[in-house]
C-alpha cells in the first residue's frame, strides 16, 4: 500500500500552485465574477502552456497519456484558488466522455483540440435525472440542452441525445454560429452555465459507445471525484483563511481563535477535510485503476467532499463576522463555489443513496463474503 | 498511489493467515465477539494465552524493534496482522495499554537492569502492566497530580510513594504499572514529575475496582500508602516524568486501528435487513434508514483511510500527527452512532440487552456504553480539539491562570 502522491505528481503540484498562486489570485475569480466574464483566458492559455490540458490524453491525440491521478493533483490547486477556467468541463467531462466512448481516430479528431487549449464541454442531465434530451436523426441535431456549464466559450460539444426511437445516444459537434446560446444567471459566475439551442446542428456519433446511460453514469463517477478535489482545495483554502482571521481579530483583550467556540468549530471543520482528503485519495485510485471501487469511491469522495466544503464555507462567514458578509471579503466566493459543485452533479443524498446501493450489492451478493 | 497490497505485504498478509487458520477459530458473523460467557478472570487468563501464543509465533509486538523482543516490523504490518485477526475469535483489546503506551515508553527510557525480563515477559504475556496517571483532581490536567514521590531518608536508596490514582485500566489484573509522581512542588507543574515502575503487589499498593457505567469493572482505583520503590525503578531522569508519559500518549496515536469492527457495514445491514418499517417493509428498502447507513460507512471507511494516510506517511518516514489527530473523535463517535442506529432500528424493542435480543446483540451493547467511555479515555474531544486547534492549526491558546506559578503556588 502506498497511499500518497508520487513524487512526479508533488512536483506538479508545486508548479501549478506556484502558478496559479501568481496568475490566479482569488481576484481574478472575483474579476470573472463581477465581470460576468465567460473565464480568465490569460490563466487557461497558461494551463494550456504548462501542458495541463494534455495531462490525461493519449499520445496520439498530442498528450502526455498519463492517468487520472495529475489531474486529481491539479484540481485540488484549481479548487483552492476558485481557478475561473474551463478545465471541469472540458477535463472531467467532455474528455471523460471521449476517452470511454471514441476509438482512437475520433479521440483524435476531437482531442487533438483539447490539447492545443481548445474548450470544451458536455450537455446531458449531469444529475442523472430524466430530462427532455435534443433529437439526434439523420446526422442533425435539434432541440435545447439546458443546464450546460461553459456553454458561452466551448468550441464543441458532447451531448446525450436521443434518436428517433427515442433511445439515448452521444454526438460530437462544434458549437459553430448556428447554434443558438443563452448565458444563464447562476449562483456563482465565476463558473458560468448556459444554455443551447441546436438548429440541424451537424453530429456525429461517439463510435465506441455499447450503452449510453452506463456511460453517463460512468463520466458522472469520475468527475465525481475530480470535483471533489476542487472541493477539497477549496475547503482546504477557506479554512486557512479562517484560521488566519481567527488568529488575528481581537475581542474582550484575545484573539477569537483562543475561544472554544471558535476553535472547535475550526477543529471541526478540519476534521471534515481530513476525512474528505482520505476519501478523495481513495476516489483517485479507484479512478486510476478504474476497478469495480470506483462507484462507492466516488460516491464516497463527493459525498464527504460537499459536506466538508459547505461547512468550511458556511462556517467561514460566521468566523469573521459582519466583515464575513461584506461582498469585499471572499468569503462569499467560496460559499458561492460550494452550492455550485455539490450540485452540478445532483445532490449530496443522491450520492448518499449511491453508497447505500453499492453496500447492498455487496451484502446481497454471496460470494463476496470471502 | 497505491491501494493494494505491494508484493511484500501480500507475502505477509498470508504468514498471517496461514498461522490464525491454525491457532484460532474464525469468526462465522463480523460481529462476532470472543469469549461469551466467560468471566473477567478467565477472560483476561485467555488474554494472556493468547498474547503468549501470538509472542511465540512472532506477531507479538510487530512495530517493536528487534532488541526488544519485536519483530522490527513496519506499522503497515501491523495493522495487516490486526486486519487478519479481526476475522478470528480471539481475545482483543487487553494487552493495548500494556504494549501499546506503557511497555514501549518504559523501554525507551528506562535504565534498570530487570527491564529487559519485564519487557520479554509483557510481550509473552506473563505480566500485563497498567498506566497510573489519572488521579481524582487531575485527568483532562495531568499536570496537577498530587501523588507524590519522597527520597527515603532511612538510607534505601530509593522513594516513598504516597496517593491516589484513578481510572486505571485492568489494575486488577496488573503485574506492573507505570506511575507517574510529583517530585519536587517548587518548580512549574510540569517540569516537577517523574516516572517509576511499581509491582503492583508491593506491600502499600491498594486497588480497589470501580463499577462503570456498564455494570463492569475494568478500571479502578489504586492507593499508593508509603509504597517503597528502589531508584532502579525509575524511568527516566528526576523530573522527566512528563516526558515519558507523553512517549506513551504519542504511541496510543498509531495504535487506532483496532478501534473500528472489521466490517461495521454489513453488521449495520444485517440489523436493517432484520428491521420492519411501521408498514411493514424492510428497513433496507427505507430511503432515511439508508441515508443513516452511508453516513456509518463514510465515517467508518473514512477512519481507515485516514489510518493509511497515516501509514504511508510513516512508511515515508514522516510524522503522521495531523492527519490521525482527529481520528479518536471521529472513532468514538462513529461506534456511538452505530449503536445507537442499531438500538433505533428495533423500535420498543431495542430497550432489551443481549440476554433477550441474542448474542448478535453483544457488539450493539458493548459499544453503546463503550463508545462514551472512549470518547474520554486517552482525551476528552473537548482536549483533543484543543489540541487540534492549537497544535495543528496553530490558533493561540486560552489564557491561562496557572503559566509561571510553581505546582505549590497553584494548589491554592
Ligand atoms: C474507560 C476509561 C479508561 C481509562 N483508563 C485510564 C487508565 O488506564 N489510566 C489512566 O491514568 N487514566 C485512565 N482514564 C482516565 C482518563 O484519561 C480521564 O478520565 C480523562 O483524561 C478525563 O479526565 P477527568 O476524568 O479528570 O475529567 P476532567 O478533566 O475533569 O473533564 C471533565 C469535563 O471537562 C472538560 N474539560 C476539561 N478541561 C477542559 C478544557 N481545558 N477545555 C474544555 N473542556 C475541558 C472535559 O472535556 C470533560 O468534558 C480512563 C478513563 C476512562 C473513561
Amino acid at each position: 500500500m502506498n497511499f500518497d502522491f508520487s513524487e512526479d505528481q508533488k512536483v506538479l503540484r508545486d508548479s501549478v500552485r506556484k502558478f496559479l498562486q501568481n496568475e490566479s489570485p482569488l481576484t481574478v475569480a472575483r474579476e470573472v465574477l463581477e465581470n460576468k466574464q465567460s473565464h480568465s483566458s490569460h490563466v487557461w492559455n497558461g494551463l494550456q502552456e504548462m501542458g495541463i490540458t494534455s495531462l490525461m490524453l493519449p499520445e496520439s491525440c498530442g498528450g502526455f497519456g498519463l492517468g487520472a491521478l495529475d489531474l486529481c493533483v491539479v484540481a485540488e490547486e484549481i479548487g483552492r484558488q476558485l481557478t475561473p477556467t474551463p478545465l471541469s468541463s472540458t477535463m472531467y467531462l467532455a474528455t471523460q466522455a471521449l476517452l470511454l466512448g471514441s476509438d482512437e481516430a475520433q479521440q483524435q479528431q476531437w482531442l487533438s483540440r483539447v490539447s492545443e487549449g481548445s474548450i470544451a464541454t458536455m450537455a446531458a442531465p449531469l444529475d442523472g435525472k430524466k430530462t427532455p434530451l435534443p433529437i439526434f436523426e439523420g446526422g442533425v441535431l435539434n432541440g435545447k440542452a439546458a443546464l450546460v456549464p461553459d456553454a458561452m466559450s466551448a468550441e464543441f460539444v458532447i451531448v446525450l441525445a436521443q434518436d428517433n426511437s427515442q433511445q439515448p445516444v452521444w454526438v460530437v459537434c462544434e458549437l459553430s454560429e448556428q447554434v443558438e446560446r443563452t448565458a444563464l444567471t447562476t449562483i456563482d459566475e465565476a463558473r458560468p452555465f448556459g444554455a443551447l439551442n441546436f438548429n440541424n446542428t451537424l453530429a456525429q456519433p461517439l463510435n465506441k459507445v455499447t450503452d449510453a446511460l452506463a456511460l453517463l453514469d460512468k463520466v458522472r463517477n469520475r468527475a465525481a471525484i475530480l470535483f471533489a478535489f476542487e472541493q477539497i482545495g477549496g475547503a482546504d483554502a477557506i479554512t486557512e483563511i479562517s484560521v488566519e482571521y481567527a488568529k488575528e481579530r481581537k475581542t474582550f483583550g484575545r484573539a477569537i481563535g483562543s475561544y472554544q467556540g471558535i476553535k472547535h468549530k475550526l477543529a471541526d471543520i478540519y476534521t471534515g477535510n481530513q476525512m474528505a482528503r482520505a476519501h478523495c485519495y481513495y476516489g483517485a485510485w479507484a479512478l486510476d485503476t478504474d476497478g469495480e471501487e470506483l462507484a462507492i469511491a466516488a460516491a464516497g469522495a463527493r459525498v464527504s467532499a460537499c459536506r466538508a466544503f459547505n461547512y468550511a464555507a458556511q462556517e467561514s462567514i460566521q468566523v469573521h463576522g459582519g466583515m464575513g458578509y461584506t461582498w469585499e471579503l471572499d468569503c462569499h466566493l467560496f460559499y458561492r463555489r460550494t452550492r455550485q459543485l455539490s450540485l452540478i452533479l445532483g445532490a449530496e443524498s443522491q450520492w448518499n443513496e449511491r453508497i447505500a446501493k453499492e453496500l447492498e450489492v455487496k451484502f446481497l451478493s454471496p460470494q463476496a463474503k470471502a | 498511489m497505491d491501494f493494494n497490497d505491494s508484493k511484500e505485504e501480500a507475502t505477509f498478509r498470508e504468514e498471517c493467515r496461514a498461522w490464525l487458520n491454525d491457532n484460532a477459530q474464525r469468526k462465522e458473523r463480523p460481529d462476532e465477539v470472543f469469549g461469551q460467557g466467560l468471566s473477567a478472570e478467565e477472560l483476561m487468563q485467555a488474554a494472556r494465552e493468547w498474547q503468549g501464543r501470538k509472542a511465540q509465533a512472532g506477531f507479538g509486538a510487530i512495530t517493536w524493534p528487534e532488541k526488544f523482543g519485536g519483530r522490527g516490523g513496519s506499522p503497515i504490518q501491523e495493522v495487516i496482522y490486526r486486519q487478519e485477526e479481526g476475522n478470528f475469535k480471539v481475545p482483543v483489546g487487553a494487552f493495548n495499554v500494556s504494549l501499546g503506551m506503557v511497555i514501549p515508553s518504559f523501554f525507551v527510557h528506562t535504565k534498570s537492569d530487570a527491564a529487559k525480563q519485564h519487557v520479554h515477559d509483557a510481550l509473552h504475556g506473563k505480566e500485563l502492566w497498567c498506566q497510573l496517571l489519572s488521579e481524582p483532581g487531575a485527568g483532562s490536567d495531568l499536570g496537577m497530580i498530587r501523588t507524590k514521590a519522597e527520597r527515603c531518608t532511612d538510607g534505601r536508596e530509593g522513594w516513598i510513594i504516597n496517593g491516589q490514582k484513578v481510572w486505571t485500566t485492568l489494575a486488577q489484573f496488573a503485574d506492573c504499572g507505570l506511575v507517574l509522581t510529583r517530585t519536587d512542588p517548587d518548580v512549574p507543574k510540569f517540569a516537577g514529575m517523574t516516572t517509576f515502575y511499581v509491582d503492583m503487589d508491593a506491600e502499600g499498593v491498594e486497588i480497589c475496582p470501580i463499577r462503570q457505567a456498564n455494570g463492569e469493572a475494568e478500571f479502578n482505583e489504586v492507593f499508593f500508602n508509603d509504597v517503597f520503590v528502589p531508584d532502579e525503578q525509575r524511568v527516566g531522569d528526576v523530573g522527566a516524568g512528563w516526558k515519558v508519559t507523553l512517549t506513551g500518549l504519542m504511541n496510543e496515536r498509531l495504535s487506532i486501528g483496532g478501534v473500528i469492527p472489521p466490517e461495521l457495514w454489513r453488521t449495520t445491514m444485517k440489523h436493517m435487513q432484520e428491521s420492519e418499517m411501521t408498514d411493514g417493509s424492510s428497513a433496507l428498502n427505507d430511503a432515511q434508514m439508508r441515508q443513516q447507513l452511508s453516513n456509518l460507512y463514510l465515517d467508518a471507511q473514512g477512519l481507515w483511510l485516514l489510518q493509511c494516510r497515516g501509514l504511508t506517511a510513516l512508511g515515508q518516514g514522516r510524522e503522521p500527527g495531523a492527519e490521525l489527530s482527529v481520528a479518536k473523535i471521529v472513532g468514538a463517535r462513529t461506534l456511538q452512532d452505530f449503536s445507537y442506529f442499531a438500538m433505533d432500528l428495533k423500535g420498543t424493542g431495542g430497550i432489551l440487552t443481549a440476554e433477550d435480543l441474542g448474542d448478535s446483540w453483544r457488539l450493539v451493547e458493548q459499544l453503546w456504553m463503550g463508545a462514551a467511555g472512549m470518547r474520554i479515555a486517552g482525551g476528552t474531544d473537548e482536549i483533543v480539539k484543543n489540541n487540534v486547534g492549537e497544535r495543528v492549526l496553530g490558533l493561540p491558546p486560552e489564557p491561562r491562570t496557572d503559566k509561571g506559578k510553581t505546582y505549590k503556588e497553584l494548589l491554592v
